[in-house]
């Protein structure tokens, strides 16, 4: 076997991971934008809680306490940001975006008074911190755990979304608000709804992030602009378009950062550039 | 906003607003002979932040494009006079090759982000803003990674050299004169005319015959050079450029000066940013270095209360 094939092969597993982890916390992002017209800026933030709060959870009982926290903070957090976003609905997109920035400065700063400025490293529970070899080589056990529970619920959503009357109303909303709103079905439970699950799933991509990425300010904007990336490239509203995008950016960021570390950033920008020139819609719009 | 695109001549200056700005200027140029040293520093450091936030007005204000990642060439330009001090260069040259540097990579950005527009925009800027933060990280050789360029000499004019408090401060304020007149003399241009044209009916101009597509990246390149030029004055102010200098928090803020103070109002902007350093550098003081806490909590209530910025307060209470 050469040797380029575990690098290039554990370089391909950790992009599954992160892509799937990029998956949970931007399928969030592209339903609250396609169905509310809100450009959720404070998306990072609630993965970054997420990362703190794996930081706090050694044990497995801390570590599902810390899971159900990150879960019900994200979805509360998700309530707060339809009331704060709702007296605004009818101003400009930008003023919404705006608001979400300052709350997003103002998590940031909270947490690092809370936390400080060094890195939190967490560690995954008990079991799921040692190895298994794969093809002689070790490879992290946490991480495919990470990767199982993100295709199981990538699969879970994707079927909610696709097969079932709740996703048939997002994807409704995504394509015409008003028609949905015209046909009797109330708009303002959907908005609560879809920023309540957005904001816990981008708690819980923390959450199983943080063994990965270790809790740190800055971590919050790095999360937010390759999430936005994933957005933009698969397209907005779209879940199909996220999961590709996701898996997209996820293999350039880890294969590219294996092999080109110094280029890894521009690969990231013309993968960008090259979905805006080619289809300035994302791929699946 | 008016509904009818105002006409395309210069605009004119009324006697008051041209004499206020005169008080301004007498204000500024005499501001060390009052002030402590710490308080010329902070003002120093205002003018900069005013130019960068002075020229994402000129996108945001002016045409309309809201830009997340505008201090990439605030950071580029930094970074090109910073390593051009360090190479021996510090005449006012550098400042002209920092523009030129933040202008040719927004070109390059400009001609990807135009293609876009409103919230589209913004999440491209700010993609491409944070990549240009993570270069500037990674690309050791040039930006010094992390620790940034530090050490740099103090920039010099012919025989003077900008080293001490007073003779930085206007080393800084000739930069921002020259860069608010460049900024200025476009806004008031009909170039600058046209440019509102394409914020407030876009369809409309390209009736018209306006190309909306390269005003819009013209004022991005015009915007990117003079956030470049503000740049270098920043490298000679701080003598150390670091990747926060264009990062997300940098670019944030700059947003939030010119939305504070009222977009489409050069002045305007430079008082929002006046007011972000001022809460920033000397009230974030009072709460452990957490200033930019004060900064969210104001943009949170400004957003709500004050939705045409400063420059919005008198009209609405006629």
């Amino acid at each position: 076997m050469p040797e380029w094939v575990p690098v290039a092969m554990t370089a391909t597993i950790n992009g599954l991971a992160i892509g799937l982890l990029l998956f949970v916390s931007a399928v969030g992002l592209t339903l609250i934008f396609g169905m509310m017209d809100v450009l959720n800026l404070a998306h990072g933030g609630l993965f970054l809680i997420g990362a703190y709060l794996v930081a706090e959870s050694p044990t497995w009982t801390t570590f599902a306490v810390g899971l159900a926290a990150a879960t019900t903070i994200g979805a509360v957090a998700g309530g707060a940001l339809s009331l704060a976003t709702a007296p605004l609905a009818r101003r400009p997109h930008l003023d919404q975006a705006l608001l979400t920035l300052g709350i997003a400065l103002v998590i940031a700063e909270v947490l690092s008074a809370l936390y400080g400025d060094d890195v939190r490293p967490a560690n995954p529970p008990p079991g799921l911190d040692g190895a298994v070899p794969i093809l002689g080589h070790q490879y992290p056990t946490y991480r495919l755990a990470v990767i199982g529970v993100g295709v199981v619920l990538a699969l879970v959503f994707y079927w909610m979304v696709e097969r079932t009357k709740l996703g048939a109303l997002f994807r409704a909303s995504v394509a015409d608000r008003d028609m949905v709103a015209a046909i009797g079905i109330d708009v303002r439970f959907v908005r609560v709804g879809v920023l309540v699950v957005g904001s816990a799933l981008a708690a819980v991509a923390g959450f199983l992030g943080g063994p990965i990425y270790n809790a740190r300010p800055g971590l919050d904007s790095t999360i937010l602009v390759l999430a936005l990336v994933v957005v933009v490239i698969g397209g907005l509203g779209s879940v199909r378009g996220v999961l590709l995008a996701s898996l997209l950016v996820g293999q350039i960021e880890s294969t590219g950062r294996a092999l080109l570390p110094s280029l890894a950033s521009f690969l990231l920008f013309g993968a960008l550039a090259v979905t805006i020139a080619v289809k300035p819609k994302g791929l699946l719009r | 906003m008016s509904a009818v695109p105002a006409g395309l001549g210069y605009a004119r200056v009324s006697l008051r607003s041209g004499a206020l700005a005169a008080a301004i200027a007498v204000t500024l140029v005499a501001a060390p002979f009052y002030l402590a040293p710490y308080a010329t520093t902070t003002l120093t450091r205002m003018l900069v932040f005013g130019l960068f936030a002075a020229s994402l007005d000129l996108l945001v204000g002016l045409i309309g494009l809201p830009s997340l990642g505008h201090a990439a060439y605030l950071g580029i330009g930094a970074y090109t006079a910073g390593w051009l001090a360090l190479h021996g260069l510090t005449s006012p040259l550098a400042l002209l090759l920092a523009a030129s540097a933040s202008a040719l990579a927004g070109l390059g950005a400009g001609w990807i982000s135009v293609r876009s527009s409103g919230i589209f925009f913004l999440i491209l800027t700010l993609a491409i803003g944070e990549i240009a933060e993570q270069i500037a990280q990674s690309w050791t050789a040039v930006t010094g990674g992390s620790n940034g360029l530090y050490g740099i000499p103090a920039a010099t004019v012919g025989p003077l050299t900008a080293s001490d408090v007073a003779s930085l401060y206007y080393y800084v304020l000739g930069g921002f004169g020259v860069g608010m007149a460049m900024l200025w003399s476009v806004s008031a241009s009909p170039l600058g005319a046209a440019l509102r044209g394409i914020r407030d009916n876009k369809t409309r101009m390209r009736a018209l015959g306006y190309e909306s597509t390269r005003y819009e990246l013209f004022a991005f390149v015009l915007a990117a050079a003079v956030a470049g030029f503000a740049g270098g004055l920043l490298a000679a102010q701080q003598r150390l450029v670091t990747p926060s200098d264009l990062g997300f928090t940098t670019s944030a803020l700059a947003l939030f000066a010119v939305v504070i103070g009222g977009s489409g109002r050069l002045w305007a902007a430079c008082l929002g940013a006046a007011l972000i350093i001022g809460v920033r550098d000397v009230a974030g003081l009072t709460v452990n270095g957490h200033g930019p806490l004060l900064l969210g909590l104001l943009f949170i209530a400004a957003v709500y209360l004050m939705p045409h910025g400063i420059a919005g307060l008198p009209r609405r209470r006629k």
